[in-house]
C-alpha cells in the first residue's frame, strides 16, 4: 500500500510539473506585459502555442542529421527527469534516490550539450553563435551550481534533494551566512541557466543578442514544442528548486495524511506564482546586459557559491 | 599460475617484437604482428581480471634470474598490479584490434610494427614489477619504444621536435625515479618491494622521495607544469598508438605514483595531499583550458588527457589525505572515484583516439577547421565518438559521470578533516574540478560539432568515407563499454574494491548487493546514484513522447533550405569556425591564463583589403619555466664546449684532478 502511495506521489508530481509549466510561463508572460501596461497573451497562451505546433508539419533544413531529430526527444526527457525528482508538493520521491542534486545538474548538462551540438548541426552562423555562448555560460554557471549544491548538502548531509527540503524544513537550520550566499549564486544562476534578462533575453529575436534563441532557431513544429515544453519546465524546475530548499513550509513529509498533501498541493501553485511575479519584477527593472559582461555577473555567483561552501568548511555553525 | 602466464604473454610480445623487424617487409606482417598483439593483451586481460576477482592468496610472485645477477627480476600479480594489468591490456587488445584495420595503410610499416609489440610489453613489465631495478627497466622500456613510435613518421620536423621534448622529458622523469628508488632502498642496499616496504624511511626522505615520485611519475602522467611534452608526442605517432599513449601510458604512469605514494612509502603525511590536490585541479582546469583552445583533433583530446590525468590525481589527492587522518572509509571512497576515472579514460579516450584516426584516415586532416560534416559520410563513426564525447563530458547515464560523482562525493566528506590547510584546498580544488568539468562539456561540443557537424567546410571532407569494420568493431565495443560502466557502476565498484583494499587498507561497501543496482557510496540517506534507472527512465520517457507525439499529433516531415532568419549562409566558410566557437571561452578565461589579445586590422572604406583578426595566445608555463631552462643549457652547452678542443696533456690532467677530488670525497665521507 504505501509502495503503491508513493508511486502515486511520484506519478502525480511528475504530471504536475508537466502540466503546470506552460501555465508558469504563461503567468510570467502576463505579469510583465501588466508592468509594461500590455494587456498580454491569455494565461492559457503557451498551451495553445504548444498544441498548434505539435500539429504542424515539422520543416526540416536539407542538410539537418539525425541527431537534430534526436536531441529535442533528449532534451525534453532529461529536462523532465530532473524535474521530476525536485520535491514540489511531498518529499521522500520514490525515486529521489536514483539521483541526487549533482545528477539533477548533470541531467541539465546533458540536455544543454545536446542542444548545443544541435545548434551546430545545419551549419549556419546563428546556430553556431547561439551555441558558442550558451557553452560560454554554462561554463561558469554550472560550477556556481555546483558550489551551492555544496553547501546545502554540507548543511543538510545528504546530497539527495529530498533529504536536503526534509532537513530545511525540519526547523534545525536557523539563519546562516552560508545559506544566504547559496541563494543569491542560486538565484543568479537560475536567471542564467533560463535565458532570463539580464543575461539572455526569451523573447527576442533580434539577431546580435539571442543566445538560447539562436540556437534553436532552425527547429520547427513538434520538435520546437518539445524544446519549447523542455524550457518551460527547467523555469519551473529552478523556481521548484528554489522553493523546496529556501521556503520548505507546507511540503508533506514522507507518510503525511490527507490533509498534509491537500495543503502541500495548494502551497505548491501559490509558490510558483510568487517566483514568477517576482522573476517578472526583475526582469521588468533591469535592462539586459552585453555578452561580455555575462562572465562577470556568473563569476560573482561561482565566487559566492565558493565562499559559502568554505564558509561551511571553516566551521559548521555558519 | 595467472603471473607465469601473464609473464609468458610479455615474453611472446617480445619474440614478436623481434620477428616483427623481420617480417615487417612481407605485406601480410602488419595482420600478423597486430593479430600476436591482439591475442596476447586478450591473454594478459584474463589474467588481469582473474588476479583481481579472484584474489589468490598468497600473492602470486616469482624472482626470475634475469638482470643484475645479485638483484635478480622479481613479479609479483596483487590486486593492484592486477587492476592496472586489467586496464593496459585492455587498452592494448583494443587499440591492436583497431590497427588492423587502420595500421593497414601504414607506409613503412617496420618503423612501428616492432616498437610497437615492445611497448606493450614494456606497459605490462612495469606494471608486474616488483623490484626498484626491474620497474626502472622496464618504465625506460616502455619510454624509449614509445618515443620510437612517435618518431615513426620522422620525416615530418613536428615529430622530430616532439620526439626530441618527449625523450629530454621522459628521462628527466626516469632520474627523478631513479633517485626516488635510491633513497627508499632498504635494508643493506634492499631493491626488492618488500624489503623497501619493510624498512620505514624518516620524515624527510619520506618528503624528498614524495616530491620525487610526484616528479618522476607526475612527468609521465602529465601533470602541470611538466605536460609540455603530451600534447606534443601523444598526436605525433600513430592513431593508435596515440590511444595507447593517451590512455594507457599515463595510467601506468598513475600506477608509478600510487604504488610507490601509497604503498612503499608508508603512511602519508597530510601536506602530501594538499601538494597533490593543488597541482592535481590545476592540470584539470588547464588541461581542458588548453584543449579547447586547439584546432588540432589529436592535440585537442592529448589536451584532455592532461584534464584527466589531473581529475585521476585530484582523488589520488583526496584519498592521501583522508588516509592520512585515518579516515579509512572516505580515503576508499576517494580511491575508487581515482581508478575508476582511471579505467573510465582509458575507455573513452582511446575511443575518441581510434575516431580520430578514422577521421584521419577517411581525409587526411587533423585540423577541425577543414572538416565538418561528417555525420553524414561516416554516420557509425560519428556515432560512436558522440558516445565517446558524453562520456568523456561527465554527462549521465555514461561512465565519466559516475566517477566524477564519487569524487565529489568524497569532497562532501572532506570538512571533517582537521587540518586548516586542507579545509582551505579541498573546497577550491572541488570547484576547479567543476569548472573543468563544465569546460570539459564545451570543450567537446566543439570537437565533435566542428568535426562531425555542420557543412563540410573542404572537399576532402565531402569526400569522406566511412571506416574500415575492424575499426568499427572496437569503437562500438568501447563505446558500449562506457554506457555499461555508466548504468552498472556497482559491479565496476565491486570489481575495483580489492585494489583499493591493497592501497588504503579500506574498500567501499558492497554495492552489487543493494537494491535496483544503485550505487551508495557511504549510506543511502546521504547519497546515492542509480545508473540503470536513470536511463531506463530517460530511454522511455523520450520514446513514449516520440511515440506520443508521432501518433496523436503529427509526423510528417518537410525539407527544406535552412532558415538562418531569412539570410541563409551562401558557402560552408561562412559557418561557424573553430575559433569563433572558442572565442567567448577565449576571452573570459584565456586573457589571464593565456595572456590571449585580439587585433582587429579594419582596412578604411573603400580598400578593397580584407579585414584581419589576429589573435595571440601566449604559453606562459613554456615561457616561464622551459624557455629559460633551455637558455640557461644552452649557454652552459656553449661554455662547455671549449672543453672539447683542450691538448691531451690538458684532458690527462682534467683526469687526474677528477680522480683525485673523488678520492678524496670517499675518503672523508662518513
Amino acid at each position: 500500500m504505501a509502495v503503491i502511495l508513493d508511486l502515486a506521489v511520484q506519478g502525480a508530481q511528475m504530471m504536475l510539473v508537466l502540466l503546470l509549466a506552460p501555465l508558469l510561463t504563461g503567468l510570467t508572460r502576463k505579469v510583465k506585459a501588466r508592468i509594461l501596461s500590455r494587456r498580454g497573451p491569455p494565461l492559457l497562451q503557451p498551451y495553445r502555442d504548444l498544441i498548434r505546433l505539435l500539429c504542424k508539419d515539422a520543416v526540416l533544413a536539407e542538410n539537418a542529421s539525425w541527431l537534430f531529430r534526436v536531441t529535442p526527444y533528449i532534451v525534453f526527457a532529461a529536462t523532465w527527469i530532473a524535474a521530476a525528482l525536485i520535491p514540489t508538493f511531498a518529499t521522500g520521491l520514490l525515486f529521489s534516490w536514483s539521483a541526487d542534486m549533482i545528477a539533477i545538474i548533470a541531467f541539465l548538462a546533458t540536455a544543454r550539450f545536446f542542444l548545443a551540438l544541435a545548434g551546430l548541426d545545419v551549419g549556419t552562423s546563428f546556430g553556431g553563435i547561439g551555441s558558442s555562448r550558451e557553452v560560454m555560460i554554462a561554463s561558469l554557471a554550472e560550477p556556481a551550481m555546483l558550489m551551492t549544491v555544496f553547501t546545502l548538502a554540507l548543511i543538510a548531509g545528504s546530497t539527495q534533494l529530498s533529504t536536503v527540503a526534509a532537513f530545511m524544513a525540519s526547523g534545525n537550520v536557523g539563519l546562516r551566512v552560508s545559506l544566504g550566499l547559496a541563494l543569491i549564486a542560486l538565484i543568479m544562476v537560475a536567471i542564467a541557466e533560463n535565458a532570463r534578462i539580464p543575461v539572455d533575453n526569451p523573447a527576442t529575436h533580434l539577431e546580435l543578442t539571442m543566445v538560447h534563441e539562436a540556437m534553436v532557431l532552425e527547429y520547427s513544429a513538434r520538435h520546437l514544442a518539445l524544446i519549447e515544453l523542455a524550457a518551460s519546465l527547467k523555469l519551473l524546475l529552478y523556481i521548484s528548486l528554489i522553493a523546496c530548499v529556501f521556503v520548505p513550509w507546507g511540503l508533506a513529509p514522507v507518510g503525511a495524511g490527507w490533509a498534509a498533501y491537500a495543503i502541500a498541493v495548494a502551497a505548491y501553485p501559490a509558490k510558483l506564482a510568487v517566483g514568477a511575479i517576482l522573476l517578472a519584477l526583475f526582469e521588468t527593472s533591469i535592462a539586459k546586459m552585453r555578452v561580455f559582461r555575462v562572465p562577470q555577473f556568473l563569476g560573482a555567483a561561482l565566487m559566492l557559491g565558493l565562499l559559502a561552501t568554505l564558509l561551511r568548511f571553516v566551521s559548521a555553525g555558519l | 599460475m595467472t603471473l607465469v602466464i601473464a609473464l609468458g604473454c610479455v615474453a611472446a610480445l617480445l619474440v614478436v617484437a623481434c620477428l616483427a623487424v623481420a617480417v615487417s617487409r612481407s605485406r601480410l606482417a602488419s595482420s600478423i604482428v597486430y593479430g600476436a598483439c591482439l591475442l596476447g593483451p586478450v591473454v594478459g586481460l584474463g589474467c588481469g581480471l582473474t588476479g583481481l576477482l579472484a584474489g589468490a592468496t598468497p600473492v602470486p610472485a616469482i624472482a626470475l634470474p634475469l638482470g643484475l645477477p645479485w638483484i635478480g627480476a622479481h613479479f609479483r600479480l596483487d590486486a593492484l598490479s592486477a587492476f592496472f594489468l586489467v586496464v593496459v591490456n585492455f587498452g592494448a587488445a583494443g587499440a591492436s584490434l583497431f590497427a588492423l584495420g587502420y595500421g593497414r595503410d601504414e607506409e613503412q610499416p617496420e618503423r612501428v610494427l616492432p616498437f610497437y609489440a615492445a611497448f606493450l610489453a614494456g606497459m605490462n613489465l612495469v606494471v608486474l614489477a616488483d623490484d626498484a631495478f626491474t620497474f626502472l627497466v622496464s618504465w625506460e622500456f616502455m619510454s624509449l619504444s614509445s618515443c620510437a613510435l612517435v618518431m615513426a613518421h620522422h620525416r615530418d620536423p613536428e615529430n622530430v621536435k616532439a620526439g626530441y621534448i618527449y625523450i629530454v622529458m621522459a628521462s628527466i622523469g626516469t632520474l627523478a625515479l631513479l633517485l626516488a628508488f635510491g633513497a627508499l632502498a632498504g635494508a643493506n642496499g634492499g631493491y626488492a618491494f618488500d624489503a623497501i616496504r619493510a624498512a620505514a624511511p624518516s620524515a624527510g626522505i619520506a618528503a624528498l622521495v614524495f616530491c620525487l615520485v610526484l616528479f618522476g611519475a607526475g612527468s609521465k602522467a602529465g601533470l602541470v607544469p611538466l605536460h609540455i611534452w603530451l600534447p606534443l608526442a601523444h598526436p605525433a605517432a600513430p592513431s593508435h598508438v596515440s590511444a595507447l599513449m593517451s590512455g594507457v601510458m599515463t595510467k601506468v604512469a598513475v600506477y608509478g605514483f600510487v604504488r610507490i605514494a601509497f604503498d612503499l612509502l608508508g603512511p602519508p603525511v597530510w601536506w602530501w595531499s594538499m601538494v597533490v590536490l593543488a597541482i592535481g585541479s590545476a592540470t584539470a582546469v588547464l588541461g581542458i583550458l588548453y584543449a579547447t583552445l586547439q584546432r588540432d583533433l589529436k592535440k585537442l583530446l592529448a589536451y584532455s588527457t592532461v584534464e584527466n590525468i589531473g581529475v585521476i590525481f585530484t582523488g589520488l589527492g583526496l584519498a592521501l589525505a583522508f588516509k592520512a587522518s585515518n579516515m579509512l572509509a572516505a580515503a576508499a571512497l576517494a580511491a575508487t572515484a581515482a581508478l575508476f576515472h582511471v579505467f573510465n579514460h582509458a575507455t573513452f579516450k582511446s575511443l575518441l583516439f581510434f575516431g580520430a584516426g578514422a577521421v584521419l584516415k577517411a581525409t587526411g586532416e587533423r585540423d577541425i577547421e577543414k572538416l565538418g560534416g561528417l555525420i553524414h559520410r561516416m554516420p557509425h563513426t560519428a556515432f560512436a565518438v558522440l558516445v565517446g564525447c558524453v562520456a568523456i563530458s561527465a554527462l549521465p547515464p555514461l561512465n565519466g559521470f559516475v566517477s566524477e560523482w564519487l569524487t565529489f562525493q568524497a569532497i562532501l566528506l572532506s570538512p571533517e578533516l582537521p587540518q586548516w590547510g586542507l579545509k582551505f584546498t579541498v573546497p577550491a580544488a572541488g570547484a576547479l574540478l567543476a569548472l573543468s568539468a563544465a569546460l570539459a562539456a564545451a570543450c567537446f561540443v566543439r570537437a565533435f560539432g566542428m568535426t562531425f557537424l555542420g557543412r563540410p567546410r573542404t572537399p576532402i571532407a565531402e569526400r569522406a568515407q566511412e571506416t574500415d569494420r575492424f575499426s568499427l568493431a572496437v569503437m562500438f565495443v568501447f563505446a558500449a563499454l562506457c554506457l555499461l560502466a555508466g548504468i552498472l557502476p556497482g559491479i565496476v565498484i565491486d570489481g575495483l574494491a580489492p585494489a583499493v583494499q591493497s592501497i588504503v587498507g579500506a574498500r567501499m561497501p558492497v554495492q552489487i548487493s543493494s537494491p535496483w543496482l544503485s550505487i551508495v557510496p557511504v549510506v543511502e540517506s546521504r547519497s546515492s546514484y542509480n545508473g540503470l534507472l536513470v536511463f531506463a527512465f530517460a530511454l522511455s520517457t523520450a520514446s513514449l513522447a516520440a511515440y506520443a507525439i508521432h501518433r496523436a499529433a503529427s509526423n510528417a516531415l518537410r525539407r527544406a533550405p535552412p532558415w538562418d532568419c531569412g539570410y541563409p549562409d551562401a558557402t560552408p566558410i561562412t559557418q561557424y569556425s573553430a575559433d569563433s566557437f572558442s572565442q567567448p571561452i577565449r576571452r573570459v578565461f584565456g586573457t589571464v591564463v593565456f595572456r590571449a589579445s585580439e587585433r582587429v586590422e579594419m582596412p578604411p572604406p573603400m580598400d578593397p583589403r580584407p579585414a584581419r583578426l589576429t589573435v595571440r595566445l601566449q604559453d606562459l608555463i613554456y615561457d616561464g619555466l622551459y624557455a629559460p631552462v633551455a637558455l640557461g643549457v644552452m649557454a652552459a652547452a656553449e661554455r662547455l664546449n671549449a672543453l672539447q678542443f683542450l691538448t691531451i696533456r690538458q684532458y690527462l690532467s682534467l683526469v687526474f684532478f677528477a680522480l683525485v677530488s673523488l678520492l678524496t670525497v670517499l675518503a672523508l665521507w662518513p
